[in-house]
């Protein structure tokens, strides 16, 4: 009974947010690439964030597991965790820059 | 928007009635205004960093005091950086080393004070960095090995070179991308996420930001140098 009254709740509200979706009217011309470009921007910095924090969370586990078994070894683990960070960061800031991009260069209009 | 909004910077008063004397010529070359202070205040981290040696060089003593105490405590920490990750051999690499990994804080870290702007906020800067890292680590390579320097693009065997030299030539280039791009990231948006916060809410929301900014800093730097640090050991050990 609970799983069929979740399961109609879903419906309803996947219903409601599709009727949304169809009542914004497509854009045309110049205000339809200031449109597209802020979506884009606002899926590439979200988009890329999730690979970069499911990777530095297996980092920092492993960091975290290793100073455990060796407590002796924390400061080289955790320099070795720190650069490991700053690697994994960068490819969630080559997203930045491109939603960055996106926004203030606004290359295609105006 | 708010990269048009800047705070205001002590090298306005240089960079402003420069920019609109010449602004003909600078449009030309596509300088924007904001280039002028980032190189203006390059300058200014420049002058501080050899003004501070300079007053220090003429009063060396076994004994340290004073200021002298300070400078011991970081140049032996740069000193362990570079000999831990490039073993003896790296001795040699270690005044460019230090200087990069100075000048390098200095740009991050200045940018919190109120009247200055961090130079490593603008792509220009941390692209002139990463090719200093670029062309360094190319020069050792040629000048230790010679002409046989082109064994490390190749790969293992000889039938595989079609295949490996564009991939290790393009790996070489992006070193260039990833590095300058890393520092811009970081840096910028930092500033950039300080800009918009102040802009929402300016009363101590900001603070645990600015924390992050020194953190950051010192993150960025390290990373920075034991990264030029790798490569130049990498070009410096026999192709495999």
């Amino acid at each position: 009974m609970r799983k069929v009254l979740i399961a109609g709740f879903m419906m309803l509200a996947f219903t409601l947010l599709a009727g949304l979706a169809i009542a914004a009217d497509a854009p045309e011309g110049k205000s339809a690439i200031i449109q597209y470009t802020v979506l884009a921007a606002g899926l590439a910095i979200g988009l890329g964030a999730i690979g970069s924090g499911i990777g530095m969370g297996t980092a920092i586990g492993g960091a975290c597991e290793g100073t455990s078994r060796n407590p002796e070894a924390g400061g080289r683990i955790m320099t070795t965790m720190i650069i490991g960070l700053a690697m994994i960061e960068s490819l969630t800031i080559y997203a930045l820059v491109i939603a960055l991009l996106l926004l203030f260069v606004r290359p295609g209009a105006a | 928007m708010a990269a048009d909004i800047h705070p205001p910077v002590l090298t306005d008063y240089i960079a402003n009635p420069l920019f609109h004397s010449m602004e003909s010529f600078w449009n030309k070359w596509d300088v924007g205004h904001s280039d002028l202070n980032n190189v203006l205040n390059t300058w200014i981290v420049m002058i501080a960093l050899i003004v501070l040696a300079v007053l220090v060089k003429n009063k060396l003593e076994i004994i340290p005091k004073g200021s002298q105490n300070f400078w011991e405590v970081v140049v032996s920490t740069l000193e362990d950086i570079v000999v831990q990750t490039m073993g003896e051999k790296g001795r040699p690499y270690f005044p460019l080393i230090a200087s990069l990994g100075l000048f390098i804080l200095s740009c991050n870290l200045i940018g919190i004070l109120p009247w200055f702007q961090s130079s490593t906020n603008n792509l220009n800067t941390t692209l002139a960095l990463a090719l200093v890292s670029f062309v360094t680590t190319h020069y050792v390579g040629l000048t230790h090995h010679g002409a046989k320097y082109v064994k490390h693009f190749m790969g293992p065997v000889p039938w595989l070179i079609p295949l490996m030299l564009p991939i290790e030539i393009i790996g070489h280039l992006s070193r260039v991308l990833s590095l300058s791009f890393r520092l811009f990231g970081n840096i910028f948006g930092e500033d950039l996420a300080i800009i918009i916060l102040t802009m929402l809410v300016p009363f101590l929301v900001p603070l645990p930001m600015m924390f992050l900014q020194v953190f950051t800093s010192f993150i960025q730097t390290l990373v920075f140098i034991m990264l030029t640090m790798m490569y130049i050991v990498g070009s410096l050990e026999e192709a495999h």
